[in-house]
């Protein structure tokens, strides 16, 4: 019963998080908005014992995509409104479309119930332990891989913000 | 307390559509390539918690593996991604997404 009111607690706190991103006009109150949806998702995912999880989202989302994020908008000084927004029929047709995709997952969804073949709050598969144990030993090529489109990625954006031109 | 009697996996993939979703609409409607940039984020943010709630809910690790994959290839995104609208505010000095529409026609 706790675990349940933590779960629509976390729930609600990252749905309102995500709509205020969308709705507050300047950029760094959405930055802000989305850190906090951050955190409730690491709060899902700690829900889950998914334990190494939590602690790479916090790290990665919270941490670095974040500060990316501000350095950005603080940078370049997008601290002002929108220049120009969209015509009304614009945004009244994303909405519906948006609307038409929520009501067409949630209709695919509702009568999904498998049973859960085993309690998340037992099973000790999210510990860094036995997560560790697979990522090195099953999937370790692309983990290896994965280092090498990280050096990709941190010389195209050098590359991408240097100032004369290429 | 019992996360199996507690939580079926409904809630989840509920929560995670409606997340979807917002993340959908946020793209639609916005002009600011930041603002687009993070619904990207929320979308992505969303099926990685689906991702691990089946992966809890089956027992099988491999699909926690993916999750961690997904937010690799997500943080190198963001750089790069970042890095274009920098490059587009310094030719532009603008970010608004209206103004790149020089190869529209």
């Amino acid at each position: 019963m706790f675990t349940q009111y933590i779960f629509h607690f976390l729930s609600i706190m990252a749905l309102f998080s995500a709509v205020m991103v969308l709705a507050s006009k300047k950029p760094i109150h959405s930055v802000l908005f989305l850190t906090l949806a951050f955190f409730a998702i690491a709060g899902h995912y700690v829900l889950l014992n998914a334990q190494f999880l939590a602690v790479v989202h916090v790290i990665v989302y919270a941490g670095a995509i974040m500060v990316l994020f501000l350095f950005t908008v603080m940078l370049l000084n997008l601290n002002k409104d929108e220049r120009s927004p969209k015509p009304m029929w614009v945004n009244f047709i994303a909405f519906v479309a948006g609307g038409m995709l929520m009501l067409t997952l949630i209709g695919i969804f509702r009568g999904y119930d498998i049973k859960a073949a085993h309690d998340p709050m037992i099973s000790q598969i999210g510990l860094v332990k036995n997560l560790g144990k697979i990522l090195y030993h099953d999937y370790l090529i692309p983990f290896e891989l994965s280092s090498v489109l990280f050096l990709t990625a941190m010389v195209g954006a050098v590359l991408l913000g240097k100032k004369e031109q290429i | 307390m019992n996360t199996l009697s507690s939580i079926p996996i409904h809630y989840y993939l509920i929560f995670c559509s409606l997340l979807f979703s917002i993340g959908v609409i946020g793209v639609l409607i916005k002009r600011n390539a930041l603002v687009i940039l993070m619904s990207i984020e929320l979308m992505i943010n969303s099926i990685n918690l689906l991702l691990a709630a089946f992966s809890a809910y089956n027992n099988d690790p491999s699909g926690q593996i993916f999750v961690f994959f997904i937010m690799v290839v997500a943080a190198a995104e963001v750089a790069i991604g970042l890095a274009i609208v920098v490059l587009i505010y310094r030719t532009t000095h603008s970010i608004d997404i209206n103004v790149l529409n020089k190869l529209k026609w």
